[in-house]
């Protein structure tokens, strides 16, 4: 029997509720909103080092982070300004964080690839290619040891699938059914090597096959609802069999791997990226959202409008909370007192 | 007191501190079944079950991560490593997570792990199977370095490294397992960062670490019996923090210092030791500060050059007499 119009519409947005709906276009929002604020900022000098944007991949971290309990975990890379806004963290502390200030959500001390928040189980920001999924699994391990039913939702880049790290942790978790969900962002390259001519297999997911009892699935990365529904089965089985599942999505960085990289050049062309760029995220909920009547574009425009508002705010924020002073230098490396070589060894500085 | 071996004191120092808190386990390749490689764990899959006590995969980067990640999640991990030498795979987990999680997040996470494992050279391994790893962590602000020599300092500091709230690299003597002594019964905890002196002496001081605190102890009786010199040996048992107030206080008094490690020259942990003293005690040596070190050189499997490449007593002998100005 043929759908009727109003059937598929609603099959398009699975049944979701409206205002679940919204939430997640609204974090979809923010997020590019707060990267557009973030490349201004570090092009006027008000943030510094290594600053990596997640402008196109928007659909990934809020389709999966929508699936979680509160008290379930979220690691991720150093790609990780959105992660840690849709995960609870405030947009006043990653902006902060960025500038280097006493108020971001690590104190200043972590910048923008190592943005930590206890409070939300925000596991952090990880420099260092693959090295989190280790880590992620460890947390896995603690709420088995415990007996507890929360979740551990760990996101890496696609060059992490070429490491040691990314074996290590999947078998670990498979063999032991720790309850992590791992999400590959796959944006087809890491930094400026496309994934193909450094990986042996195209599809990513299929990586996992090599661990029994770790189920695998390709999504459609650009579609934040695919990711959610995605995520939202592999939670559930996570939560309910303590079973690990590894979840590739397709997605695309519109911009330069960090900061000082440009969008297209040697690796690939402006076409290229001018084309991927015609399926974006955000525009492909807002249309199916209008079209299914539940959203107006008036409506759009004011959310939009509030969210440019609290970027703007966070921007102020940062710029106004003070910088860490020097009794900062050594506070936080242990627990107990610290002073570096004993004053003796640092009589100079 | 009892007489254990330095095994038995770190067996001992497991099993209490397991009894004690339920959020220390153990993990590592063959800490279970096997009863560890070198029995360090033996006896504990029995007492405390298969996720108390978790048999690993040869995985070193993997596992320690694991270990890290459940640290942050608020276990207590001891992690063992079949060597040190193993542990390089898990150079990253342990510099670029434990050491880093603290500080980076702005005092949010902590990583209450200890990693610990055999070091040092032993009967003919070859070079990759006798490297000396202490300089590479204590050089690493946000982690402690152990390195004790004796069963009750393996006992006193491991329970200290258990209960520590920082990540903390336990490096134990590959040929001390066997060695003996007086332990105390009653629970023992050994502050980390803190010194020991081993033997008292008014003549030179002997700065060490690890099994290297025999050599020096074994110099010591012969440089009396022999020389009439009267050696203060000091035990550094930490290589982070490194206890400077007492071996610089041992020099301000008998005006001479060697310094001996097992590992290599350049950059070893005594290069600091030595600046400590030349920086702090400079107007009360009487000559020049001297360094007994391993050899330059990754290690042969031959005993007859494996012999001459450890440092022995007549190594640090001859050093003293030349510090003694006696030779």
């Amino acid at each position: 029997m043929a759908k009727t119009e109003d059937e598929i519409k609603q099959g398009d947005l699975q049944g979701i509720p409206r205002e679940k709906l919204l939430e997640m276009l609204r974090w979809m929002v923010l997020s590019r909103r707060f990267e557009e604020k973030t490349a201004e900022a570090y092009q006027t000098g008000k943030i510094g080092g290594f600053c990596h944007l997640y402008i196109g991949q928007e659909a990934v971290a809020v389709g999966a982070i929508a699936a979680l309990r509160e008290d379930d975990y979220v690691f991720t890379a150093y790609r990780d300004h959105a992660q840690a806004l849709v995960r609870g963290v405030s947009s006043d502390a990653v902006m902060a964080e960025l500038y280097g200030r006493i108020g971001g959500a690590s104190r200043g001390a972590g910048g923008s690839m190592h943005i930590f928040d206890r409070d939300v189980n925000f596991m952090g920001g990880h420099g260092i290619v693959g090295t989190h999924l280790p880590l992620a699994a460890g947390v896995g391990y603690a709420i088995k040891y415990r007996g507890g039913d929360q979740v551990v939702l760990c996101f890496f880049g696609d060059s992490v699938v070429n490491g040691g790290p990314f074996h290590e942790a999947f078998n670990m978790v498979a063999k032991w059914e720790l309850p992590v969900v791992y999400v590959v962002e796959n944006n087809s390259y890491g930094m400026g090597t496309d994934i193909d001519r450094v990986a042996a297999v195209d599809d990513l997911f299929t990586r996992a096959c090599a661990y029994q009892g770790k189920k695998a699935e390709q999504v459609d990365g650009m579609d934040v609802l695919a990711v959610y529904d995605a995520t939202t089965r592999a939670v559930k089985r996570a939560r309910e069999t303590s079973r690990p599942t590894f979840i590739e999505a397709r997605t695309y960085r519109y911009l330069g791997h960090s900061m000082s990289d440009p969008a297209h050049g040697t690796y690939r062309s402006r076409e290229e990226v001018q084309a991927e760029r015609k399926n974006d995220a955000i525009n492909s909920l807002a249309e199916r959202m209008e079209q299914a009547g539940l959203l107006t574009d008036e409506e759009y425009k004011a959310m939009d409008a509030g969210v440019i508002a609290e970027v703007e705010r966070a921007a102020e924020f940062a710029e106004t909370s003070p910088l860490p002073g020097r009794d900062e230098i050594y506070a936080h490396v242990y627990a107990d007192e610290f002073r570096g070589g004993l004053d003796r060894r640092d009589a100079w500085r | 007191m009892a007489l254990i071996t330095y095994r038995e004191a770190l067996n001992r120092a497991l099993r209490e501190e397991m009894r004690r808190d339920d959020r220390v386990f153990i993990m590592g390749e063959e800490v279970g079944e096997y009863d560890g490689a070198y029995k360090v764990s033996k006896g504990l899959l029995d007492e405390f079950g298969e996720m108390r006590v978790r048999d690993t995969p040869i995985a070193e980067n993997g596992f320690a991560g694991l270990g890290v990640g459940a640290a942050m999640a608020g276990l207590r991990p001891v992690v063992e490593f079949m060597t040190w030498n193993f542990a390089l795979l898990a150079y990253d987990a342990i510099v670029n997570s434990a050491a880093k999680m603290r500080h980076m997040s702005g005092g949010q996470f902590t990583v209450p792990i200890v990693f610990r494992g055999p070091g040092g050279s032993a009967l003919q391994l070859a070079a990759q199977h006798s490297q000396v790893p202490d300089p590479w962590y204590a050089n690493i602000p946000g982690l402690k370095v152990c390195t004790p020599a004796t069963p009750a300092d393996a006992l006193g500091l491991l329970k200290s490294a258990i209960r520590d709230e920082d990540p903390v690299v336990f490096i134990e003597g590959e040929l001390l397992y066997n060695v003996k002594g007086e332990v105390p019964d009653d629970e023992h905890l050994v502050p980390i960062g803190l010194a020991d002196i081993k033997r008292v002496g008014e003549d030179v001081t002997i700065v060490t670490h690890s099994k290297m605190v025999h050599v020096a102890l074994q110099a010591a009786e012969k440089l009396a019996a022999e020389h009439e010199v009267e050696a203060e040996v000091v035990d550094l048992r930490s290589l982070r923090p490194l206890d400077l107030d007492t071996y610089v206080a041992s020099v301000k008094k008998t005006n001479r210092a060697v310094v001996l490690e097992e590992g290599w020259p350049v950059a070893g942990i005594g290069a600091q030791i030595v600046d400590d003293i030349q920086r702090e005690a400079f107007d009360y040596l009487d000559a020049p500060v001297a360094r007994v070190s391993g050899l330059d050189v990754p290690m042969h499997y031959a005993r007859a050059l494996e012999k001459i490449i450890v440092p022995d007593a007549e190594a640090v002998i001859r050093a003293v007499k030349h510090v003694c100005y006696l030779d």
